[in-house]
């Protein structure tokens, strides 16, 4: 490993404006989303085209220096922490939607592209692109494939892959692949299936061709209150078992939605114990049909107050208190945790419970917003870094959420990634057969182990767990942890 | 054929034999050609809770089965399985990669597969995804195995996320006069937010539409539907339609045709595919299927056989054999191989797979 050699051989490549390489100019590229690691990087490229990305990948390959692509930085899991030592690629600057087809319902992107952005370019022909995780604004396309990122729509929609149709990447050694194509249907192995949500251990994705689908007509959206978080939870397997498919089901906690009050007075009951929050959306026929079915289930789940948005107004302030939930945590404690786990949707009830007995126990208080229709929990876990062993003890905390999310035959993540946070847990949600398996793909994929070295597999270097607080565009409310 | 009816038998037989190519049903003929291992009586629904909305079975379950189950608690698999009347498995299913008219609105098998169990080349059971409706923990090998035709490994566990039914089905058949008013109007619908489930076409101009959700709503979205067609079509509504998508799933305009391939492409393909397809020697049939993003062929002329083959080198795009006889089942240019080959030195270092005779040659 040379990085000097390497750093020498990217400025014949790339301008002194594009290659950052001293501590000042590196530091803002140290943290991402999970703001308890920090990675020193030997430097950063700023590539404009995907030869700049290729070649930045050929180089390390060279001269065996780690690399890792970023988009904006908001991975949950610590997925974008720079490898100490390595070359960061910030994708930023690669941010064009190089074809849209709105007949074809396609759009080709580069990977700097804003997730939004997208939904924003195709608007106006009645299109979206449906994956919306809650950094939406900030994060980019490239971040999501790598990480298969979710939202609150995944129950009826699925992730992120599940709109890719096609990706051109480059792997680890700078060989450049094309994956899938443009059409819905394909033949041959799913080799973009696998790319996506690989956390970047399979190369770059330079070009990604996303699938778009028509916006639905009318959406009608319900606020229903409970006094009790069980009672909350039953009524989304009663939602379920009525044969309805809303688009989204969400539930806060009492402790999330003193929160979201006290950030943005979205004027949720004042006396809930949980609010549980579903949006029917579709053909408006179909949805003025199924309105009163819903209304009938939510009455007969002993909700204590129901409210239906009477216009798009109100349902974007049902939505705020929701989309403004997990930074508004931040005013009730200086530093906190999001879990992802996922736990089979009907021992949702089962679950919370345990999450308030661990949290009597650790005697940490442990906040709840999660998509109550995948069975998705992200329980925020509250803690002071500034007080010796807090963060410590917190994330031990966080480790039995885990541990009981794969006890009931759940996941330790739903759709932030293992990134780094979650490592030693893969290797007790799988079998040591099936981590020695990814083990062996990724070290047939890249056998350096050059691209985002010690991510998702619990091996390799990692960058030490210190408190640093909240994210800086957190704390001005511009991101939020979904 | 040896038949595997444990996961262990299945074991065994890669670690005891030079090659492996497992079949299930046989209703992909041209997909199972020199197997010598069946997994028919793998079979049975390992866990299925409905209230979940997921189900777990061993490869070898018949989706007919599975669907039957499903239908008895109000739920279904909206990529409609193709075959499923005719013995077609799960495993087969993903290992084909095949979805039907179904999968326009929510996806096809790849969206709706959550995890595998499969034996790899050294026969070790490996686990990738789960049974939970989110999880992104690992790689994903389930969607590696949808259209890998049993290259990285034996599919011997599937597990799935479903849908509940829709209350009331209709469906609109309008046929346009000519290809490119059929054409036009596909554009149309594809930008409509009808919520359509299936959007097929059998050229030149008859277009199948098919909605679905509470009956009481249905009426209203078939007469808008109407609207938007009848200026230049001519509609005939079906209410009672499932024998229409029956019928599909299970090819049966194609039922006499000796070969049968699955052509992706997308909709502005189409017009030309049609001219050139004008200009074979022989019948071809042809259905084109989810907004114009998948056409199969269907005939019995062999001599179409290397016109298709052309046709395929010219355009770029690769074709699935279903049925008939061919040197190998991917028909057309070479896929992207490096990364699945790298995947292979993984997966099935010793070629157990690969060495595979997959076809005959050409006839």
């Amino acid at each position: 490993m040379s990085t000097a050699a390497l750093l020498s051989d990217l400025a014949k490549v790339f301008p002194a404006e594009r290659l950052l390489t001293s501590a000042a100019q590196t530091l803002p590229y140290e943290s991402d989303g999970l703001t308890a690691f920090r990675g020193q990087p030997v430097g950063i490229v700023l590539p404009t085209t995907q030869d700049e990305v290729v070649e930045a990948v050929r180089l390390c390959h060279r001269h065996r220096v780690p690399f890792m692509a970023r988009g904006s930085g908001t991975s949950l899991s610590g997925g974008s922490v720079p490898v100490p030592g390595g070359l960061v690629i910030a994708l930023n600057k690669m941010n064009r939607i190089l074809r849209y087809d709105p007949l074809q319902r396609v759009a080709v992107v580069e990977p700097g592209v804003i997730n939004l952005r997208v939904s924003e370019h195709v608007a106006a022909d009645g299109l979206y692109y449906a994956p919306d995780p809650s950094s939406g604004p900030v994060c980019t396309i490239g971040g999501n494939v790598a990480f298969n990122s979710g939202g609150v729509h995944c129950l009826k929609y699925g992730m992120t892959a599940n709109h890719v149709l096609g990706l051109k990447c480059v792997l680890p050694d700078g060989k450049v692949v094309t994956l899938g194509g443009d059409s819905l249907e394909t033949v041959g192995p799913d080799l973009g299936g696998i790319f996506s949500g690989s956390e970047g251990l399979f190369g770059i994705a330079l070009e990604i061709t996303l699938r778009l689908l028509p916006k639905p007509e009318v959406y009608r959206t319900f606020l229903a209150a409970y006094d009790s978080l069980s009672a909350a939870g039953d009524a989304v397997s009663m939602v379920v078992a009525s044969g309805l498919l809303p688009g989204a089901m969400e539930i806060m906690d009492r402790l999330a939605i003193d929160a979201a009050e006290a950030a943005v007075n979205a004027g949720y009951p004042a006396d809930a114990k949980a609010v549980f929050l579903v949006e029917l959306e579709g053909p408006r026929e179909e949805v003025a049909a199924e309105e009163p079915r819903l209304m009938k289930v939510l009455d007969d789940s002993g909700a204590t107050e129901i409210r239906v948005a009477q216009d798009d107004a109100e349902r974007l302030v049902f939505w705020k208190g929701r989309k403004s939930a997990f930074s508004a945590v931040g005013r009730l404690s200086p530093d906190f945790i999001v879990q992802d786990g996922v736990v089979p949707r009907s021992r949702l009830g089962e679950a919370l419970g345990e999450i308030e007995r661990l949290s009597e126990r650790f005697d940490i208080r442990v906040a709840n917003v999660f998509h109550a229709g995948d069975g998705n929990l992200h329980p925020l876990i509250m803690y002071d870094g500034r007080v010796d062993g807090a963060l410590e003890k917190a994330e031990q905390l966080a480790g039995e959420i885990l541990r009981m999310c794969i006890r009931m035959g759940g996941s330790i993540t739903g759709e932030h990634g293992v990134g780094l946070e979650k490592r030693a847990y893969l290797s007790e949600m799988y079998e040591a057969r099936d981590t020695k398996c990814m083990f062996a793909i990724r070290d047939a994929i890249d056998p350096k182990n050059l691209a985002n070295r010690g991510k998702m597999l619990p091996d390799g270097e990692a960058p030490a767990l210190a408190s640093h607080g909240a994210h800086p565009l957190e704390k001005e409310g511009i991101i939020s942890r979904e | 054929m040896e038949t595997a009816s444990t996961i262990a038998d299945v074991q065994a037989a890669v670690r005891t034999r030079m090659r492996v190519r497992a079949t299930g049903g046989g209703t992909k003929p041209a997909l199972s050609n020199g197997a010598n291992l069946s997994l028919s009586g793998l079979s049975g629904i390992v866990q299925y809770d409905p209230s979940e909305y997921t189900f777990t079975a061993l490869a070898g379950t018949p989706v007919a089965e599975v669907v039957e189950q499903l239908a008895r608690h109000g739920q279904y698999l909206p990529f409609d399985p193709p075959w499923a009347e005719d013995g077609a498995t799960l495993g087969g299913t993903v290992a084909a990669g095949l979805s039907g008219s179904g999968r326009y609105r929510y996806g096809g098998v790849r969206d709706f597969l959550l995890g595998v169990r499969l034996v790899d080349g050294q026969g070790d059971l490996i686990r990738g995804g789960g049974n939970v409706v989110k999880n992104v923990a690992g790689f994903d090998l389930p969607k590696l195995m949808v259209g890998s035709l049993g290259r990285y490994g034996i599919i011997v566990e599937v597990s799935f996320k479903v849908f509940p039914a829709p209350e009331a089905t209709a469906t609109i058949m309008a046929e346009a006069p000519r290809l490119d008013t059929a054409i036009a109007l596909i554009d149309r619908l594809a930008l409509c937010p009808l919520d359509l489930m299936c959007l097929d076409l059998e050229p030149p101009g008859k277009l199948w539409v098919r909605v679905g959700g509470i009956g009481d709503a249905l009426h209203a979205r078939l007469a808008r539907l109407t609207s938007m067609l009848e200026s230049e079509a001519t509609i005939a509504t079906f209410t009672d339609d499932e024998e229409i998508w029956r019928k599909a799933s299970h090819f049966h305009w194609a039922r006499d045709c000796s070969h049968l391939v699955k052509l992706p492409l997308v909709p502005t393909d189409v017009p030309r595919l049609e001219a050139r397809i004008a200009r074979w020697d022989g019948e071809v049939k042809r259905h084109y299927s989810v907004g114009g993003n998948v056409v199969h062929l269907g005939w019995t002329d062999g001599a179409i056989t290397e016109t298709l083959q052309e046709t395929l080198r010219t355009a770029g795009r690769s074709a699935l054999a279903l049925r008939g006889k061919w040197p190998t089942p991917i028909l057309g240019p070479p896929l992207e191989n490096s990364l699945s080959d790298r995947l292979l030195q993984a997966l099935d270092a010793e070629g157990k797979f690969e060495r595979v005779e997959l076809a005959d040659s050409a006839t």
